[in-house]
Formats: structure tokens, C-alpha cells, sequence
């Protein structure tokens, strides 16, 4: 009943003891090994979904079809969808929440809340590995049939009438699977944050990471049921006939619309908070200050979880919705600035007057700062239903959602990973590989998506194979600077594989982090003991 | 971070938690609910296996494999709770949280159907959308849809489920005063109403005049109430194994998580069926929308 109890019941706790090869990987009730593996399989899906923007890039690096060609030597749009599809469900799905929630989550929410390990650990591991198959069936849908050509928003028709063969329905439970992952792991996240933190460490002493998890769990279990709701519903009409988004059944294409992003909207948040919380630690960690307005921080990211859920309607300023409506949508999402501004001004306000050192995560986290910011002001200007109808379904909005994405939750991916490579894996990455990985993705990613802007306020639409002539200039551009990221990612696996067999092995705590800045990681050895804190921390 | 918070990471208490020992069924029912999935793609698409369609049949082998670890991976719970007693007051509040969570989630994916409900019925077309206007008539419920009288079987099954919200109550009071006999007898009467409830229900499904893809009033209706039925069906099950559990004397007045959360879960699917019962069966077909 006792704790002693409990740690005398389970003697593989004791002394470092690890299970052996399958049970430790494939039955694993610990959060740093499920962290490990949702690590891996990120970076994974990240090359793949990469590699499908690559061939993306190639074929638009000139007018006219070079590469997807169907058998006949005809320009396949219909592959061409696919590959946008297949992209953005697995660099969403599969890469940034994974790596961001699963991944660093796993690993350093236990670590920082001084918990020997997640609430429920067997949860943990099934929230890992519903993502598996989850995965397989997302990609397979790409080869069946005509494959999944619905973009990674789903609309019908085209994703009911438009798709008839198996793809579209691999997709959607490729999302049920996925879905049932993130709501677990949310619930996880949620009740280890609630239930395990050392005793002292009330909510207002908890670390920002964390906050950010905390929020970022709440959103994922109050939206992704309402796409698993909608996407059934989607799926029922494909197999059953039923008449949810066909009008001429009585029922209502934009409904899906509106379910798709009442959970669309929150999981940009879902994104992009766990980001917010490891660039405050990184800020401050490299500034030697403490992070500025720390209670501001925290409750700005409960302001925009909190707001992110009444402005899902800016995404569909074009379906012809009343005006009024319109208004409402535009005044709410411009409030989403506020609680964003302050996070901004905040960490530049952290590095004022700090003695700062430009390590590579450091770099990563103002490179963040710095196009997160950018990607917002596109933001702001989007968010104006006047405006959007203009640059609506343009390259603008693409490039806009990938300064936020790709050039921010991205780079807080690689942040992370610069941070705290040498706390998971005792080994620290050589600081030149990691500032030439920076570097090289910095100019890259903003050499594609930079001269996207201009593509979108001439009018070229999204999710096209083709153009013509006229935006043939800044595609070239912006495939260059593919070419260029392309070659960074593939340093960065050098990188990884370096630091694992070769990297200097490092202490505790290898950044000299200042006790004024300091977090329950730190105090453990590089890397951690298979369980840690057996002896609950207290903050003082 | 933000205030200096200082850590004393050597003279604290032993943790209170349960680390719980590796397990195979994560992993299983991951791979199982996969295979579930595949199966009812092959199923929608009349795949052939050596040119024959196993239909249905392909949903079997994943629907036994996930049936078969939630049995596993509940049993090893059990386990742990009643053999080797690693569960206290602080992993008992852990759980609390995990299924209040899980009630949340399940509560936004009624959010989903409900929406889908209102929007088609506040919103039955107009100029702008004429072929949804020339479906319904510009009523709801739509033109030619016979629809279920509200104050009859539907009104017997929303007093069949309170009658059961307060016997599972009783069940609830007898844990707490410890008479094993009445926790018993309330128990089996509680899940023989969830029983009869969807026996209702089956009677209800078998005599309306319209089936799941005729229009959208009858997709409303069966997605709605069907997963709530499917919800009242998981929530039967849940208090019959908390009924067995009992004639096990597994429940004490200080230890009985498991009864409370399926009694949550009760609770939770009874509240579901009274916004059921207003708006779809009383506000729905009863009063309803008309724009002539």
C-alpha cells in the first residue's frame, strides 16, 4: 500500500537495472524510453515527410510537370495532391507532435516536476505505438487506389464523392488511431502534471515546459475527440451512405468544415506551445537570467489555449459565411497577438541585459523567435476576413503556416534536441556540426518560404502541380532553398549518429546552468538513472 | 525559472507512486487496434483475399485481438490493485484525474454529433443553399420524415435510465456503509436497467420509418443516439464487472475507484441521454424548426 511497498515490488527500479532488448523497447512502462522511441520515430517520419517536400520542390522549381508524371507521360495532379496530403499529415501527425508532446514531453516533464516517472505508464507506452500502425496505414493509403489526394484538411466532397477506393478510409483511421494516441497521452500528461510534482512545486514554481504541456494537453483533450467525431462522420457518409455533409440529403459540407477546425485551430496551439516552453528554458538558460515575467508567460499560454478555441472560423472566411460572423472571427483572432506579443517581448526581454552565450540551441531558440514572429505579423494580416479573402488558398498563407510551423516548431524541435541530446543520451553533439546544421537550415528555410510571400500576393494558388511562366523567379528561389535544407537535414542525421558513438560524454549538468535558472534535470546525472528520484525532490 | 525556485533533492520522502512493471499489452492492442482498422477497410471495400470477401468477417481477428488485451491488460490491473496492493490515496487521485479526463474527451466527441445535429436542424437551407432547402422543406424535422413520439418509449427509456442513476447511488451508499448484500442487489438492478434500456432501444431502431443513410435527419439521429447506446452498452458492462467484483467483496468503504469510475461513467452517459432526449426527440420533433 505504501511507498516502500511499491518500490520493494518491483525490484527491476532498483540500481539502474534495465529489461532486456524486447521488453525494454517494445514492453515499456518507462517514460524516458517511450520518450526515446517517440524521438526516433519523429526524426524518421520527419525525413520521409521531408523527402516528399523535396520532390515537391523539385517539380515546381520550373513551370510545366517534369516529375509526377502518370504512365502515359501526363502531368498527375491527382499524385500531386497525394504528395501535399501525404506531407502534411505526416509532418503534423508524425514528426512535430510526436518529437515536441511525445518525445521531449516524455522525457522532461517527469524530470522537471521531480517524478519518477509518467501516471500511467502502460498508457504512455500504447500512446506511443498507436502511432505505429497509424503510420503504416497513412502511408499505405498512399499506394492504394488513387491514394489520399484531400489535403491534410479532408473537405468534402472531395474526401467522400471525389475518393471512392480504400485510400481516404486508411487516412481516416490512420487519424482515429493517431487521435486515440494524443487524447491518452494528453490524459497522461495532464494527471502526471496534477498528481506528481514534488511536494512544494505548487503550480505558480512549476517550470514553463511544463505549463506548456499542461496547456497543450488540455487542448488535445478537448479538440481531437471533435475531429474523431467529425471524421467518423466523414467516414459513415463514404461507406454507409449517410448524409452529414451532402446537401442533397439535407446535410452540410461546410459543417465538416467547421468540426474539422474547431480541432484544426487548437492543434496549431498543440504545436506550437511545447515549443513556447522549451525556447523560455533555452532563453533563459543562455542569458543566465531568469525567464522575464514568469506568471505572464505561463498565463499568456493559457490566454491563447483558451482564445485558440473561438477562432476557428478563420480558416473559412471564403465559404461564405454571414458577415457578421466574419467580424467576430476577425476581432478574436487579432486578440491571439496579445497573449503571443507578450511571450515575445518577454523573451527579448529575458535576453536584455543577459551575458549571452550563442550555442547552438540558443541560436535555434532566437532563430525561433525571430520567424515565429515573422510567421505571426503574416498572421495578423491574415486574420482580417477582408484581407484573406485576397490571399485566401495562396502561397502566402502557405508561407505564413510554415514560418509558424517549419520555421518555428521546427526549429523549437531542433532546439530541444540541441539542449538536451547530452542530458538524454550522456553524449553532447560538437558545437560546430550543430551551429553549420543551424546555419545551413536558417538561410535555407527562409530562401523557401521567404520569397513564398510574393508568390501569394501575385495570386499563385496552393496545391498546384503547375504556374505559369510568370511565378517561374521565386520558385526557382524557393526550391534552391529546399535543396539547401535538404542538405542540412541530411548533416543533421550525421550529426546525430556523431553525437551517439562519438560525442563527448558530459555531466550532470554540462550547461553550467545558473541556480537562478535551474530545473529538476539539471541536478540528475547525463544521462538519467532508468528511474529517477526515488527520493522525491522538495522545492524549498 | 521565472521566481527563484530553490530544490533540496537529498532530504525529501520516498515517492509514493506506482511504477508499474513492463507489459506486453501497449504494444499488442496497438498493433490489434491496427489490425482492427485494416479489417474494416477490407470490409467497406469488399476486399478479396484469393477472390473471396470475408465481408464483415474481416473486422473478427482485430475486434478478438483488442477484445482480448483490454481483458489482459484490465486483469494485470486488477492484479495489482487486489493481490499486490500497490495502489494508495496518491495513485487513486491519478486515476480520479485519468477518468474525469477521459469523460471530457468522450463529452467532446458527443460535442461533434450534437453540432451536426443543431446544424442541420437550426439550419435547414435557405436561397443560397437551395439543394439543402429543397431536401427539407425548410423544416426540421425534414419534409415526409416520420418521426418518434418524444413522450413515449423515448420518455419510459429517460425514467429507465434516472431509475438506474439512482440505483447505482444506492449501490454507491452501500460500499460506503459497507452492506455487501445491498451493494450487490443494487449492482445487478442497475445494469439489468442498462440492459432494458437498450432493449428499448434495439425495439426503437427496428420500428422507425427511416434507416441510417436515408437522409440527414436519420444520420443525426442513428449517429447520436447509436453511440450513446454504444456508450450505455460499455458503461453495462463496465457496472457487471463491478457486480462481479462485489460478489468477490473486492469493494471496501475506503477502496472502490473502480466502481466509482463506472459509476462516473454512468452518470456521464445518463447526462448525455437527457440532452438526447430534449433536444433531438422533445425540441426536435416536437416543436422543431419551420421557416414557411
Amino acid at each position: 500500500m505504501n511507498a516502500a511497498h511499491a518500490a520493494a515490488h518491483g525490484d527491476d527500479h532498483h540500481h539502474d537495472h534495465k529489461p532486456g532488448f524486447f521488453v525494454r523497447w517494445f514492453c515499456s512502462t518507462n517514460h524516458k524510453d517511450i520518450g526515446t522511441l517517440y524521438i526516433v520515430f519523429s526524426i524518421i517520419a520527419g525525413l520521409i515527410g521531408g523527402t516528399f517536400s523535396m520532390i515537391m520542390r523539385m517539380e515546381l522549381e520550373q513551370p510545366g510537370v517534369q516529375f509526377l508524371l502518370d504512365d502515359a507521360g501526363n502531368p498527375n495532379g491527382q499524385l500531386w495532391n497525394v504528395f501535399i496530403t501525404a506531407h502534411g499529415l505526416i509532418m503534423v501527425f508524425f514528426v512535430v507532435m510526436p518529437g515536441l508532446i511525445g518525445g521531449f514531453g516524455n522525457w522532461f516533464v517527469p524530470l522537471m516536476i521531480g517524478a519518477p516517472d509518467m501516471a500511467f505508464p502502460r498508457l504512455n507506452n500504447i500512446s506511443f505505438w498507436l502511432i505505429v500502425p497509424a503510420f503504416f496505414l497513412l502511408l499505405a493509403s498512399a499506394f492504394v487506389d488513387v491514394g489520399a489526394g484531400t489535403g491534410w484538411t479532408i473537405y468534402p466532397p472531395l474526401s467522400d464523392m471525389g475518393h471512392p477506393g480504400m485510400s481516404v478510409d486508411m487516412a481516416i483511421f490512420a487519424l482515429h488511431l493517431a487521435g486515440a494516441s494524443s487524447i491518452l497521452g494528453a490524459a497522461n500528461f495532464i494527471a502526471t502534471i496534477f498528481n506528481m510534482r514534488a511536494p512544494g512545486m505548487t503550480l505558480h514554481k512549476m517550470p514553463l515546459f511544463v505549463w506548456g504541456m499542461l496547456v497543450t494537453a488540455f487542448l488535445l483533450v478537448l479538440a481531437v475527440p471533435v475531429l474523431g467525431g467529425a471524421i467518423t462522420m466523414l467516414l459513415t457518409d463514404r461507406n454507409f451512405g449517410t448524409d452529414f455533409f451532402r446537401p442533397e440529403g439535407g446535410g452540410d459540407p461546410i459543417l465538416f468544415q467547421h468540426l474539422f477546425w474547431f480541432f484544426g485551430h487548437p492543434e496549431v496551439y498543440i504545436m506550437i506551445l511545447p515549443a513556447f516552453g522549451i525556447v523560455s528554458h533555452i532563453v533563459s538558460t543562455f542569458s543566465r537570467k531568469p525567464i522575464f515575467g514568469y506568471l505572464g508567460m505561463a498565463y499568456a499560454m493559457v490566454a491563447i489555449g483558451f482564445v485558440g478555441f473561438v477562432v476557428w472560423a478563420h480558416h473559412m472566411y471564403s465559404t461564405g459565411i454571414d458577415v457578421n460572423v466574419r467580424a467576430y472571427f476577425t476581432a478574436a483572432t487579432l486578440i491571439i497577438a496579445v497573449p503571443t506579443g507578450i511571450k515575445i517581448f518577454s523573451w527579448i526581454a529575458t535576453m536584455w541585459g543577459g551575458s549571452i552565450r550563442f550555442t547552438t540551441p540558443m541560436l535555434w531558440s532566437i532563430g525561433f523567435i525571430f520567424l515565429f514572429t515573422v510567421g505571426g505579423v503574416t498572421g495578423v494580416v491574415l486574420a482580417n476576413g477582408g484581407m484573406d479573402l485576397a490571399l485566401h488558398d495562396t502561397y502566402y498563407v502557405v508561407a505564413h503556416f510554415h514560418y509558424v510551423l517549419s520555421l518555428g516548431a521546427v526549429f523549437a524541435l531542433f532546439a530541444g534536441f540541441y539542449y538536451w541530446i547530452g542530458k538524454m543520451s550522456g553524449r553532447q553533439y560538437p558545437e560546430w556540426m550543430g551551429q553549420v546544421h543551424f546555419w545551413l537550415t536558417f538561410v535555407g528555410v527562409n530562401i523557401i518560404f521567404f520569397p513564398q510571400h510574393f508568390l501569394g500576393l501575385q495570386g499563385m494558388p496552393r496545391r498546384y502541380i503547375d504556374y505559369p511562366d510568370d511565378y517561374a523567379g521565386w520558385n526557382m528561389v524557393s526550391s534552391y532553398g529546399a535543396y539547401m535544407t535538404g542538405i542540412a537535414t541530411l548533416f543533421f542525421v550525421i550529426v546525430v549518429f556523431y553525437t551517439l558513438f562519438f560525442g563527448r560524454k558530459v555531466d550532470g549538468n554540462y550547461w553550467n546552468v545558473e541556480p537562478q535558472v535551474m530545473t529538476l534535470e539539471w541536478t540528475l546525472p547525463s544521462p538519467p538513472p532508468f528511474h529517477q528520484f526515488d527520493i522525491q525532490p522538495v522545492v524549498k | 525559472m521565472g521566481d527563484y525556485v530553490e530544490y533540496d533533492i537529498t532530504s525529501g520522502k520516498p515517492h509514493p507512486y506506482h511504477l508499474v512493471n513492463p507489459s506486453p499489452w501497449p504494444f499488442l492492442s496497438a498493433f490489434a487496434g491496427g489490425l482492427l482498422a485494416l479489417g474494416l477497410v477490407f470490409w467497406f471495400h469488399s476486399f478479396e483475399i484469393a477472390g473471396i470477401n470475408l465481408d464483415w468477417a474481416y473486422t473478427i481477428p482485430g475486434l478478438m485481438a483488442v477484445l482480448a488485451c483490454m481483458f489482459f491488460w484490465w486483469k494485470s490491473v486488477l492484479h495489482e490493485t487486489m493481490v499486490e496492493k500497490v495502489h494508495n490515496h496518491t495513485t487513486e487521485h491519478g486515476m480520479k484525474l485519468g477518468m474525469a479526463l477521459f469523460i471530457c474527451s468522450e463529452f467532446m466527441f458527443f460535442v461533434a454529433f450534437f453540432w451536426a445535429f443543431f446544424d442541420a436542424s437550426t439550419m435547414v437551407g435557405q436561397e443560397n443553399t437551395p439543394t439543402k432547402l429543397a431536401f427539407t422543406g425548410g423544416q426540421w424535422p425534414p419534409v415526409g420524415v416520420e418521426v418518434v413520439e418524444a413522450f413515449g418509449l423515448p420518455f419510459l427509456m429517460t425514467m429507465i435510465l434516472l431509475l438506474s442513476g439512482c440505483t447505482v447511488t444506492w449501490a454507491h451508499a452501500a460500499i460506503l456503509e459497507d452492506k455487501k448484500d445491498d451493494t450487490k442487489t443494487a449492482l445487478w438492478l442497475t445494469v439489468a436497467l442498462g440492459v432494458i434500456f437498450l432493449g428499448f432501444q434495439v425495439f426503437e431502431y427496428g420500428h422507425v420509418h427511416y434507416g441510417f443513410a436515408d437522409n440527414i435527419y436519420s444520420s443525426t439521429f442513428f449517429m447520436a443516439t447509436g453511440f450513446h447506446g454504444f456508450h450505455v452498452f460499455v458503461g453495462t458492462i463496465f457496472l457487471a464487472v463491478c457486480a462481479f467484483r462485489a460478489l468477490k467483496h473486492h469493494f471496501t468503504p475506503k477502496n472502490h475507484f473502480g466502481f466509482e469510475a463506472a459509476a462516473w461513467y454512468w452518470h456521464f452517459v445518463d447526462v448525455v441521454w437527457l440532452f438526447l432526449f430534449v433536444a433531438i426527440y422533445f425540441w426536435g420533433n416536437t416543436i422543431g424548426m419551420n421557416l414557411k
